[in-house]
């Protein structure tokens, strides 16, 4: 994989990226390869901002002593990190940049069903932040992400209104872009290419969009609900004027819950794609990987309660959830083992995407086996509102999602800017940041476990230890998210020109120039094979 | 041919599948209108179910009349609306036309009828909040009521701005000549929304008139 | 591929009749004290209302299998949402 072949990298003459220039031509365009980039270029920025927010809380949390921030501006911190990084990065994160790029290539189609609708979620995305952004420069809110009622509703002085409107507003563009994929993989993939010839990506990519089409929508009226709350007193979630503030946490989760797997469920589609591609191998048990997809989209509806163990919700509600919650990691293991046993006696080449899809492989499992401490009903009792639940979710979103992300972004960077990133910087900056994740969160795990409470600037300095190693392991997570930015730019410029191909890897979104025309295909392709028909024999040409 | 190479999008392959498209997706947009009113239907039930008494005593204070006329009204414009979905079928533009904007002044009426209840409730302190006065056993669950019947309806008239806004650009697209028997995707698709709107009202009309109204 | 059906304005001037004999009826049968049964009728003459508009105003009686798919999923994440959210609100309001 070092050296492709050289003649037949030239880049192509005109491809989607050169065929019109100017600024009217990127903000009024329909390409859906250029929409993805204009979302690329917003989530990073909104990445940027949430780190900002994260790298105030470990500072603060780097002494005992609350010395850094007063506890409101601290709650401040915690709430802004979580809105911008859950909302404005994780939700939109894959499907948005990857997904918008990818599943129209990758089913053989020239764009998604509605171009207009797709560029207009971008803008419906980037309203959503304008608001959001307003409401932390005037002074921010203190919620928590989660916006619980009555504190958001009635108490909160802060600016919930504004931050409310953002994310309500937002949940639209999400909307928009499930919307597009699910007609899109229904009615427009090319000729021969079946539900079970499809890319895995395909499959998680559809699984997204579900839930994104029947959860965002009850967030949505929740969160409209709180408003109105705030601007007419009524009391539909104060326990004052006899409503029932546990009502909002229903509400809210029944959305929430189902997107961690918004966040989760693109990045497995990533990692079946990579880890097929750098082991040679087709994937153990397709159908398996595609269903456990669909069987953790509809299963994350049934446990949103596991949430609310200790909200007083009812006991049997409580015994419910919590059984339903274990069922979730039949699915989710089938998936870490179908991945396992594909790598197994495998080829495996140890490019940049490959170490992220393993440090995903490795990461989620730790994230998916402390979820089922978090999801027995005793055990949360003891470990609610902790480290440990700031630990698990972090090695979820973070370790999961966010290093499937940025394999996928190292796997089609070729494809999206026609030019090879620097491999040797690339492998190194992965290794760095799966170091840098574990030594900041692994620490919480144990922090979490004895006993101490998230969301507070102070703790006692028995703590000291442990907190400072995750700052410390912040800061190398820092540096590692720092280096992809830089030579990705850089290889924009001086990279060496990938070939449509450089990975010789399957799939229809291979078979067109890098970067590819406008509208993707010279003419629509016919599709004969099944997905990942990758031969050991092949191993020759490689070398 | 020139009348399809105005009409097909380049993205689709044939009238047929962006036909298809376009009916696919309005049935997965109402999808997640259906979850979106559904986070009101589940707390109502909730709470009606729980303050039986304090929710039959707000629903008696509610027009039973206006609310009944209201819901004539709704269907006949959803007869309407099929009316102009099946003129486009034949290509009767005139039709179209005259269906069309009976569906909209249809819908007109409703918001009209609407806005004069919303008035009554203002005026008899109905509206929740500090202002909010009821003469009953318990005021505070009335409220609560109040607040469903409000957020319900406000966001059912919403749905109802909105759709006689999309009636009246599918009408001047019409009056253009936009539409023929083999391109009438917008029609249809602004139908469904329409019919959808009237089935939300289906539910509310039983739901928040006639809960008490026994003998 | 989809030839469309056309619906004759009989049909719709039918479905039309029964919406208004339905609307009379839930305003009749409310007059009844029927105690917890009131409202169980009153939701079943609204189903088969909005079935009658699904089917015939909306045409899903002549559409694609997936229009079916999504519709019943509408229906059934709805139901979850009511009833797995309500039973607990009122299991806890009622202690």
């Amino acid at each position: 994989m070092n050296a492709a072949p050289p003649a037949a990298n030239a880049m192509p003459k005109v491809h989607y990226l050169n065929v019109d220039y100017g600024i009217r031509s990127w903000l009024f365009t329909i390409d859906h390869k250029r929409i993805a980039l204009l979302y690329l270029g917003s989530i990073t920025l909104f990445f940027v901002l949430g780190g900002l927010f994260a790298t105030a809380i470990r500072l603060e949390l780097l002494t005992p002593a609350g010395d850094l921030f007063e506890s409101e501006t601290y709650n401040k911190m915690f709430t802004m990190h979580g809105v911008v990084m859950i909302f404005f990065f994780l939700i939109p994160s894959i499907p948005a940049t990857l997904g918008n790029f990818l599943v129209p290539m990758m089913i053989g189609a020239r764009d998604l069903a509605f171009p207009r609708i797709n560029l207009l979620s971008w803008y419906i995305y980037t309203l959503g932040g304008l608001f959001t952004l307003f409401a932390i420069l005037s002074g921010g809110v203190d919620t928590g992400w989660t916006f619980y009622t009555p504190y958001s509703s009635t108490y909160s002085n802060t600016n919930v209104m504004a931050t409310a409107v953002g994310v309500f507003i937002l949940g639209f563009s999400s909307i928009l872009t499930g919307f597009n994929f699910i007609i899109t993989i229904h009615k427009m993939r090319a000729p021969g290419l079946t539900w079970f010839r499809l890319p895995l990506f395909i499959w998680a990519h559809y699984a997204t969009s579900v839930i994104m089409i029947l959860g965002t929508p009850v967030v949505a009226i929740a969160i409209a609900l709180v408003g109105l709350e705030r601007l007419f007193h009524i009391g539909i979630f104060n326990p004052a004027l006899g409503g029932d503030p546990v009502l909002f946490q229903h509400l809210f989760w029944f959305y929430s819950h189902p997107a961690v797997y918004i966040m989760i469920l693109p990045s497995m589609g990533v990692i079946s794609e990579i880890v097929c591609c750098f082991s040679r191998k087709k994937i153990f048990g397709y159908s398996f990987v595609a269903f456990s997809s669909i069987a953790i989209a509809l299963l994350g509806f049934l446990v949103w309660g596991h949430h609310m163990f200790v909200s007083s919700q009812s006991m049997y509600a409580g015994m419910v959830f919590s059984i339903l919650s274990f069922l979730v990691a039949i699915p989710s293991a089938v998936k870490v083992f179908n991945w396992t046993a594909t790598m197994y006696k495998g080829s495996v080449m140890y490019n940049a995407p490959m170490l992220y899809a393993m440090g995903f492989i490795g990461l989620f499992t730790m994230g998916g086996l402390t979820g089922l401490f978090l999801s027995t009903l005793a055990t949360d009792v003891h470990l609610h509102d902790t480290y440990f639940v700031v630990a698990h979710f972090h090695y979820i979103m973070v370790g999961g999602a966010l290093m499937g992300y940025l394999g996928g972004i190292h796997f089609w960077w070729p494809k999206i800017s026609g030019r090879l990133y620097p491999e040797a910087w690339a492998r190194f900056s992965a290794l760095i940041i799966f170091v840098g994740f574990n030594l900041t969160f692994f620490p919480q795990f144990i922090l979490g476990y004895l006993g101490m409470p998230r969301r507070y600037h102070a703790y006692p300095p028995e703590f000291q230890v442990l907190n400072v190693m995750s700052t410390a392991g912040a800061s190398i997570l820092a540096v590692g998210y720092a280096i992809p930015l830089i030579y990705l730019f850089w290889s924009l410029r001086y990279g060496p020109a990938a070939g449509p191909n450089p990975w010789q890897a399957k799939g229809l979104e291979w078979q067109t120039s890098s970067p590819p025309p406008t509208h993707n295909f010279p003419e629509t392709p016919v599709v004969t094979e099944e997905a990942y028909e990758y031969y050991p024999g092949a191993e020759a040409e490689r070398v | 041919m020139s009348d399809q190479a105005t009409t097909l999008a380049p993205q689709f392959e044939g009238l047929a599948q962006q036909k298809e498209s376009a009916i696919f997706g309005m049935w997965v947009f109402l999808v997640t209108e259906v979850m979106f009113f559904g986070g009101m239907f589940a707390g109502y039930t909730a709470y009606r179910y729980r303050f039986h008494e304090a929710f039959t005593a707000g629903s008696d204070h509610l027009n039973l009349l206006l609310g009944g006329v209201n819901t004539a009204v709704l269907i006949l414009s959803s007869f309407t609306m099929a009316m102009a979905v099946h003129s486009a079928q034949l290509n009767r533009r005139r039709a179209l036309i005259v269906f069309l904007v009976l569906t909209m002044l249809l819908g007109s009426t409703f918001l009209g009828i609407k806005a004069v209840e919303y008035s009554h409730k203002f005026h008899e302190h109905l509206l929740p909040g500090p202002a909010f006065q009821f003469e009953g056993a318990d005021p505070q669950h009335a409220q609560l009521f109040f607040s469903f019947y409000f957020a319900m309806t406000g966001f059912h008239a919403l749905h109802m701005v909105i759709g006689v806004a999309l009636l009246a650009i599918m009408t001047w697209f019409a009056w253009r000549g936009r539409f023929s028997a083999e391109y009438y995707n917008p029609i249809e698709v602004s139908g469904l929304y329409w019919h959808f709107v009237d089935i939300v009202w289906i539910f509310l009309f039983p739901l928040l008139y006639l809960v008490g109204h026994h003998g | 591929m989809s030839h469309d059906h056309i619906v004759s304005p009989k049909l719709y001037l039918g479905v039309l009749a029964i919406l208004l004999v339905g609307t009379a009826l839930t305003v009749a049968a409310a007059r009844v004290d029927l105690g917890g049964l009131n409202i169980v009728v009153a939701m079943s003459i609204a189903v088969v209302k909005a079935s009658f508009v699904v089917l015939y105003f909306m045409h899903l009686k002549y559409s694609h299998r997936l229009n079916w798919v999504f519709g019943a999923a509408a229906m059934l994440w709805l139901a979850l949402l009511i009833g797995l959210t309500s039973t607990d609100v009122i299991a806890r309001l009622t202690e």
